[in-house]
């Protein structure tokens, strides 16, 4: 049963294949059918192994299998191998599920589109890239993933590339990406050359052997993967590429922040915890990038106007959360918030995405207005995941997520106190800016005309928001899948204030957002008129200014360097060798005049020398 | 009778031939008489090639004489069709009226 584990990336990647090279010849249909139905295969192998799993899971945990061997070279000789344990599959299961949702969900959204066949092939390629991503049993594998991903976002985020600014998004996306990917693959030399290997599980138990703990290869190994992780994670100060991705159709957007990409720097750390153990500072370092960047982000989701953007910030505000459950220790926490973040993300994406077709194309919130009515089950779905977004106690998933990685960070040595406040602010930023949406978008006076939803768009919405409440209920399943592959955090009990803040917080959140977007809307106008307020919303407006920041600091000198450059001056020798070349071949030329007598002095006086050199030589 | 006549006689009449030879074909532009001087130039060679053997009594130096007539013999009937080609192209047979071929 478990042998079947390669069909799981295969059979997306097998949909590619087909699409991007019949694509243009299919009906609508076929296409829709092929899309959907790969990833759904893929989902239904997944959800086969997850029960055998379940029901009789093999001695060790985990099962690996290594295809064939990809390549061997100076003793080094990674495998197309897949691992499958308790992470692995936890994340194959929401990626599939979750991708399968978002592709039905596309079947007819996207309908009418020119590009209906190669937006599936990538959303195929996507989902593929990924899958091999968490299933990979090496580094390298995985990186072969990690770059897969990136290169599907950029051809998504720049699916309607005739929009220069969407070709700008997607360019942008993969370049800063790629910064990350940079620190990453050095790492992965790093490794390679202290340890010797690439094999994940050999090198959880070289790490031990070999480094010692806090040392410096084991903190630069470490400090070089986070370094991919926070370009992919779209976390601080890489974190500039995603609002700028939402220039892509909203089911990719829903992809890469629910499923793909984003988490696979999440899912990058857990996986070398090993290391990461071995690296105390470098895990701080990724508690502090992680709640600076929740702040950061969810500051800027209070301001935004753009539905898909607020949404944006709040992934990355809520990756941050991850990134603080990890950097305390709480590496189940970190994945179970990666599970529940990714159904209310993706119903998020969803619903916003149906709102934004009903009304036109209409991203900017306060042109929209009381779609309560005309828009009920997006209302209601966008609800719900507003609400556990916002991580309502008791009756939303995303409240047991994020409850376990504040009290992870209560509980960390380490600066505790702070991560936790840090991350009640970001609870309480998370809670006012979701229902800011909520009230000013479906609330509120009618401002629009809506028109229908067909039903296969709003399936996976409900299907998502069911999820969105009872994932809280998973612990009880995944807690045990991912404690077989996780170490476990901290047992100790913390405080009942600590928790009743926790929970309160959120509530009190919503109260805020109600007074001022509800109760008050022209006062909340009159406060964003005054001077300073107005100049801190521009500021959050654009996300802190770090994309002028990066203008002034990179892409200003760079630009102007390739300006003095434009010669290319390295170019310069080869370029003279060319010119003579030429040179020469013009002068032989000239002597080619058609003259029989100029040939025969040519010939005599060649003789001529040549006799001499024999002779006086 | 040949070992009367001494080497280096036989070989400056050779390279006086040559250059003759060479001199007719630098200085003619009708292709008849190029022809011609060609054969002095082969003429002068073969010439060579007679005495050089005589002066190391051995019979390669005429062997060499008689493959240098075949090439002369080639050379001519070659040269002579190409002559004729050219005076059926231009109505004479300047040789510096086919500079047009080079292409």
């Amino acid at each position: 049963m478990p042998d079947l584990v390669w069909l799981i990336p295969v059979l997306p990647l097998a949909g590619f294949l087909t699409l991007a090279l019949l694509g243009g010849r299919l009906k609508a249909g076929v296409v829709a059918a092929v899309g959907c139905g790969s990833v759904g295969l893929s989902m239904a192998a997944v959800l086969m192994l997850l029960a055998g799993f379940i029901h009789a899971p093999p001695p060790t945990f985990s099962y690996s299998r290594t295809l064939w061997t990809w390549f061997a070279a100076g003793g080094l000789a990674p495998g197309i191998g897949f691992y499958l344990d308790g992470l692995s599959l936890v994340m194959v299961m929401v990626i599939t599920v979750v991708g399968f949702l978002i592709h039905l969900y596309s079947v007819r959204f996207m309908e009418g589109d020119e590009g209906y066949a190669r937006f599936f092939a990538y959303m195929n390629l996507f989902v593929g890239a990924m899958l091999i991503l968490v299933l990979a049993d090496n580094l390298l594998l995985l990186y072969l993933g990690w770059e897969g991903v990136g290169l599907c976002s950029y051809l998504l985020i720049g699916f309607w590339y005739r929009e220069a600014a969407n070709t700008r998004a997607a360019i942008k996306a993969f370049v800063v990406t790629r910064i990350g990917d940079t620190a990453l693959v050095i790492g992965l030399f790093l490794l390679a050359s202290g340890l010797g290997t690439l094999q994940i599980q050999e090198i959880a138990l070289r790490v031990g052997r070999l480094w010692a703990p806090g040392s410096l290869a084991a903190s630069a190994a470490a400090a070089l993967l986070l370094g991919g992780a926070v370009g992919k994670s779209a976390q601080l100060p890489l974190q500039t590429w995603l609002p700028d991705a939402m220039a892509g159709p909203t089911p990719v957007s829903a992809l890469i922040h629910a499923a793909t990409m984003v988490t696979a720097g999440v899912y990058l750390i857990a996986r070398m915890h090993p290391l990461f153990m071995h690296a105390p500072d470098v895990l701080l370092v990724v508690a502090l990038i992680g709640s600076l960047t929740l702040l950061v982000a969810g500051a800027s989701a209070l301001v935004q106007k753009d539905i898909k953007r607020v949404l944006a910030y709040s992934t990355m505000s809520q990756v941050g959360y991850m990134f603080l459950a990890l950097g305390v220790g709480a590496w189940s926490a970190a994945i179970f918030h990666f599970v529940t973040h990714a159904f209310f993300k993706a119903l998020l994406f969803l619903s916003a995405g149906v709102v934004i077709q009903a009304l036109d194309n209409e991203h900017d919130i306060f042109r929209m207005g009381g779609l309560k009515k005309t828009l009920p089950i997006a209302f209601w779905t966008f609800l719900i995941g507003a609400a556990s977004l916002s991580a309502l106690p008791f009756v939303t998933a995303g409240f047991y997520s994020k409850e376990l990685i504040l009290r992870a960070a209560w509980l960390s040595a380490r600066g505790g106190a702070w991560l936790w406040i840090a991350g009640v602010a970001g609870a309480f930023l998370t809670s006012i800016y979701s229902f800011r949406v909520v009230f000013v978008a479906f609330l509120g006076p009618d401002r629009t005309i809506a028109r229908k939803t067909p039903v296969s768009m709003t399936l996976p919405l409900v299907v998502l928001a069911l999820f969105s409440i009872g994932a809280g209920l998973l612990p009880a399943i995944f807690g045990g899948l991912t404690r077989l592959a996780l170490p476990a955090g901290p047992a100790v009990p913390v405080g009942i204030e600590v928790q009743a803040i926790a929970a309160l917080i959120p509530v009190l959140g919503i109260a805020a957002a109600a007074l001022l977007y509800r109760g008050r809307p022209a006062y909340a106008a009159a406060l964003a008129r005054r001077p300073l307020v107005a100049a801190l919303h521009g500021f959050l407006l654009s996300g802190w200014g770090f994309d002028r920041l990066y203008q002034a600091l990179v892409v200003g000198p760079f630009l102007r360097l390739a300006r003095i450059n434009r010669g290319d001056f390295i170019d310069l020798p080869f370029r003279a060798l060319a010119w003579t070349c030429g040179l020469g071949s013009k002068m032989l030329v000239a002597t080619q005049s058609g003259k029989v007598r100029w040939y025969v002095m040519g010939i005599a006086l060649g003789g001529a020398v040549f006799i001499a050199m024999v002779v006086f030589l | 009778m040949i070992s009367q006549v001494p080497f280096e006689h036989g070989m400056i009449f050779a390279g006086v031939l040559f250059f003759l030879g060479l001199a007719g074909v630098l200085a003619r532009r009708d292709a008849v008489f190029i022809l011609l001087s060609l054969e002095i130039m082969l003429n002068a060679a073969g010439l060579a090639f007679v005495v050089a053997g005589a002066r190391f009594a051995a019979p390669d130096g005429q062997v060499m004489f008689l493959f240098v007539l075949g090439v002369a013999a080639a050379e001519v009937s070659l040269g002579l069709a190409l002559v004729l080609w050219l005076y059926h192209w231009q109505r004479n047979v300047d040789i510096d009226n086919a500079r047009s071929l080079r292409g």
